[in-house]
């Protein structure tokens, strides 16, 4: 199990360590920020001072180690428009977002998992096959459609809720149906292709077989073993929660990290844009290695085959 | 596409008469109607030069914001007068190009990767291990939003960043299977009899994975479509005076309630594309993968 745990943390920090070199390498090499910011026509003296200021004289490899020091003093940088530090910028965004994707993960999970269940059961039925269809359409809408068209409907033709701001949780209510719908339908396929395979296992039938009533098969022997991959998956959404947002929060008007994300990279705002970029990662990561730890509990066979 | 339509024929190989008499019998409507709509978006982007009425940057300004239905302009103009059918046109060319492109790039770069793993392990099957963690890591749009941001928007930077979509699953799966493959008798065979590493994998056990790198791919290309048009609708994308279908939805949104044509035109076309995408590629999975026999 120690192993186990170890060979997990040693991926994780070694995926963190490459994201960190990723954000610098992009966004340092891609040109030069003196210029971009101060404009082409900025004198070459003010230039100079701006890359002093800001370290960008240094040999790259110096500009690295300071980078990495910092990052791991904390230290993000500061946002070159606001003057302000980065950590704060995002942090302060933070509650925004959560306020759309946590309901947005509440909806997916809730919806997506029962229903895909409730088809896997009554299979080539009519419930079954609409769902197998909605699922479908349901996440191959791009959310920037899915968003728009909602706003045309119930903000364009029926005037019934606002197309954008944040100002009451009404304002939520269209961002966050768009943000979930496309989980909805992945989880609900998923739930039900995981639930069909567990269904025909032999130990189902064996449990069938000895008497037990459907109701406890399907509770105590069919769903926690389906588990295992919808854990998975539910994982991956907690893990791009903040990610998903930058597309609804940029239709919505709403002030999360994604709006601030694609305003930042316009402005060319490289200290905003860097710390947002780890945050999403780490958030990524972090997930990915409660899912993987969440796996070796639910199910021990893995322990075996840790170490590959 | 010869591989698909080698597999296709194998199942057929029985007492079907006719190919209509054959598509009736074992291909669902949905997956009909959707392999038409795709022959028909191949053929608008092949052909739009000659399909578009108008050119995509001409101005008709005495009837901007027309609606469709217009004796000139069937799906009605823009705010600037422009023909909404001849941008769309150009626009599926200019998505499904990329697309196209994107996949082909990511396929061949995440299967030479896999292979290479497959081949050497130790360090460098670690190396393409740990890239792929990372690209799985981090959100591909937040990835693309940082490199397009700071490199500038260009159709050549816009293709090659879309081929790096998805590439680690092609790794992930050439390495597996590779492995696997390795292992069988036919792969050793040929290795006992002296034919190179490149010949035993390009040869031998390329062909024998092929299928399910290729339903891989049935799985990125649309998602490659929707990657490249939320691009284009945040602004990031394909840049003006090119057009493509997420570009088109991103300034359709600024007349939402004037003029919704400009939006739900390229919007329904995104949308029948990658469902169509996905229906035949869930049908061509069951087809072509062993695995689920």
């Amino acid at each position: 199990m120690i192993n186990f745990v170890l060979t997990r943390l040693l991926r994780a920090a070694v995926t963190i360590a490459a994201v960190v070199t990723f954000a610098f390498v992009v966004l340092r090499m891609s040109g030069d920020p003196a210029q971009v910011l101060l404009g082409p026509d900025a004198p070459q003296d003010a230039v100079d001072a701006f890359r002093r200021a800001w370290g960008l004289d240094q040999p790259l490899w110096v500009q690295y180690l300071a980078y990495l020091k910092s990052i791991f003093t904390g230290d993000f940088g500061v946002s070159m428009r606001d003057k302000a530090p980065a950590i704060e910028l995002v942090l302060e965004r933070l509650p925004a977002t959560l306020q759309l994707t946590v309901p947005a993960l509440l909806l997916k999970l809730l919806i997506g998992i029962p229903v895909g269940v409730y088809a896997a059961l009554h299979r080539q039925s009519f419930a079954d096959r609409g769902v197998i269809l909605l699922a479908v359409v349901g996440f191959t809408i791009p959310s920037f459609v899915m968003g728009l068209v909602l706003v045309l409907i119930f903000s364009v033709i029926l005037g019934v809720l606002p197309s954008g701001g944040q100002d009451t949780w009404v304002h939520g209510i269209l961002p966050t149906i768009t943000m979930s719908i496309g989980g909805i339908g992945i989880l609900a396929r998923f739930s039900r292709s995981a639930m069909i395979e567990v269904m025909g296992q032999p130990f189902i039938r064996t449990a069938s077989a000895k008497g037990l009533k459907w109701r406890d098969v399907v509770w105590s022997h069919a769903l926690p073993n389906a588990a295992i991959p919808i854990v998975t998956i539910v994982g991956f959404m907690v893990g791009s929660l903040i990610a998903g947002a930058v597309v609804v929060e940029s239709i919505f008007s709403w002030p999360g990290i994604g709006r601030l994300l694609v305003v930042s990279v316009t402005n060319r705002d490289l200290a905003v844009v860097q710390c947002i970029l780890l945050v999403i990662a780490a958030a990524m990561v972090v997930s990915n290695l409660v899912v993987e730890l969440l796996y070796g509990w639910l199910d021990p066979r893995l322990h075996a085959r840790a170490g590959h | 596409m010869s591989s698909v339509n080698t597999m296709n024929e194998r199942p057929s190989a029985g007492p079907a008469t006719g190919l209509v008499a054959y598509v009736r019998r074992n291909v669902a409507l949905s997956v009909s109607l959707g392999i038409l709509w795709l022959a028909g978006m191949v053929l608008v982007a092949a052909l739009a030069d000659q399909l578009r009425p108008y050119g995509i940057t001409d101005m008709d300004l005495s009837s901007r914001l027309a609606a469709p239905g217009a004796t000139k302009h069937w799906l009605g103009t823009d705010e600037l007068g422009r023909d909404v059918l001849s941008r769309l046109i150009q626009s599926i060319r200019v998505s499904l190009v990329i697309a196209f492109g994107a996949t082909i790039i990511s396929a061949v770069f995440g299967t030479a990767l896999g292979l290479a793993a497959a081949q050497f392990r130790g360090f460098v099957e670690h190396l393409v291990l740990a890239l792929a963690d990372f690209q799985a890591a981090l959100p591909f749009l937040i990835m693309s939003l940082a490199v397009l941001a700071f490199f500038g928007s260009s159709m050549v930077l816009l293709v090659c960043l879309m081929g790096f979509y998805g590439w680690e699953r092609y790794a992930r799966i050439a390495r597996g299977l590779a492995i696997s493959a390795g292992a069988q008798g036919y792969a050793a065979s040929v290795v006992q009899l002296g034919a190179t590493p490149a010949r035993v994998y390009l040869r031998h056990i390329l062909p024998n994975v092929a299928s399910t790198l290729i339903v891989s791919m049935t799985l990125t290309f649309p998602e490659i479509i929707l990657m490249e048009s939320g691009l284009s609708f945040l602004g990031l994308g394909v840049q003006p005076p090119e057009t493509s279908l997420g570009n088109m939805v991103g300034f359709g949104r600024e007349y939402l309630t004037r003029a919704p044509w400009i939006m739900l035109a390229p919007a329904a076309v995104i949308m029948l594309t990658t469902l169509s995408i996905s229906l035949v590629g869930d049908w061509l999975r069951d087809r072509l993968d062993p695995t689920l026999r």
